[in-house]
């Protein structure tokens, strides 16, 4: 594995200028996020490894790892975005993507509450 | 704005892990389960985070949220930047449910001028709890609306302060302008079983909203 974030020569708020496709896109506040790898990748500035570090135990959402960095979840998008394009963080999205107007996701709720009731 | 905590010094946010994470992180057990979310609505001071904390199984974490805030002066004629975003504590919790279910619950500020933070923070939820307090009813008016706006089904839960009065549900009906089929319901945000009473009654309506599925499912109510 090589590719790894290089530094970038623009601000976060334009990093996405050159892309493709905005990075982030597709990521939400419940995007679970998880470490590729065990070891960490090098060559990643300070923020992106920030981010690693706090996922190499497990999985935490964007909103989560935003939370314990004390970041804006806009700006914990973005590295993240970084790391899954470097192939060193995986991302999932909260609900199956088919299912997401499903009835049977609001019956698992419910069962799940009164489960614990 | 809502990350008045009793209890914790003020200015001194909670210590995590910076770079090193400790244990203090509540890690997904799993990375393969649901996540669901909804989102606790209501006037600063209502009890959303005490809801949101009554039923956290993690130490309830908040993100600061930078939001431009409409009908402030955005020119200055001097040329010095003026101040026209303000940051907004989002708490939020996190509770897993049998069946590989984690829920997560976000506590939205209830003001109109936070309108885009609370549409951003809304997307995706299954329903909102608007929570409400009989000594100033109308303060929860504005996020009804935004909550209407949004389209997101809701639940009212009354949270019963000690020194709060207490009306007829029909009363309190009247003076919300609700919709027959919205839940109302009186709650406790410092009691599990009543806050769970309270994210039931929403779940509840929140299934009975959703277009009827295929025959195979539909005997519900």
């Amino acid at each position: 594995m090589t590719a790894v974030p290089r530094r970038r020569m623009v601000p976060a708020y334009l990093a996405t200028g050159g892309r493709s496709r905005p990075g982030g896109e597709g990521f939400e506040r419940l995007t679970v996020l998880f470490a590729d790898r065990a070891e960490p990748p090098t060559g990643l500035e300070t923020e992106h490894r920030r981010l690693w570090d706090l996922l190499r135990p497990g999985a935490l959402t964007v909103v989560e790892a935003a939370a314990h960095l004390r970041l804006p979840v806009s700006a914990t998008v973005f590295l993240a975005a970084d790391l899954v394009e470097a192939g060193c963080l995986r991302a999932r999205a909260p609900i199956p993507p088919a299912q997401q107007t499903d009835r049977s996701i609001v019956e698992r709720l419910l069962v799940g509450l009164r489960a614990l009731r | 704005m809502d990350s008045v905590r009793s209890g914790d010094p003020a200015g001194d946010p909670p210590s995590g892990p910076s770079g090193d994470p400790s244990g203090r992180v509540g890690y997904l057990p799993d990375r393969d389960q649901t996540l669901m979310k909804l989102v606790v609505a209501g006037p600063f001071g209502v009890g959303k985070t005490t809801l949101i904390r009554t039923l956290s199984e993690i130490a309830t974490l908040h993100t600061e949220e930078a939001m431009t805030e409409t009908g402030r002066p955005v020119d200055d004629l001097a040329g010095l930047p003026e101040k026209t975003t303000t940051t907004v504590a989002v708490d939020f919790g996190r509770l897993t449910l049998p069946g590989n279910v984690v829920l997560y619950m976000f506590g939205t500020p209830g003001q109109r001028r936070f309108f885009p933070l609370w549409q951003d923070i809304a997307r995706g939820a299954l329903g909102a709890l608007v929570l409400a307090d009989t000594r100033r009813l109308a303060d929860s008016f504005e996020i009804m609306d935004m909550v209407e706006e949004q389209g997101l089904p809701y639940a009212v839960a009354v949270n019963r302060f000690p020194d709060a009065p207490v009306h007829p549900e029909e009363v309190l009906r009247a003076h919300l302008d609700l919709h027959p089929a919205t839940p109302l319901l009186l709650c406790d945000a410092r009691e599990r079983e009543a806050s769970l009473d309270a994210l039931i009654a929403l779940a509840e309506h929140v299934l009975d909203a959703l277009p009827a599925a295929s025959p195979a499912t539909q005997e519900r109510s």
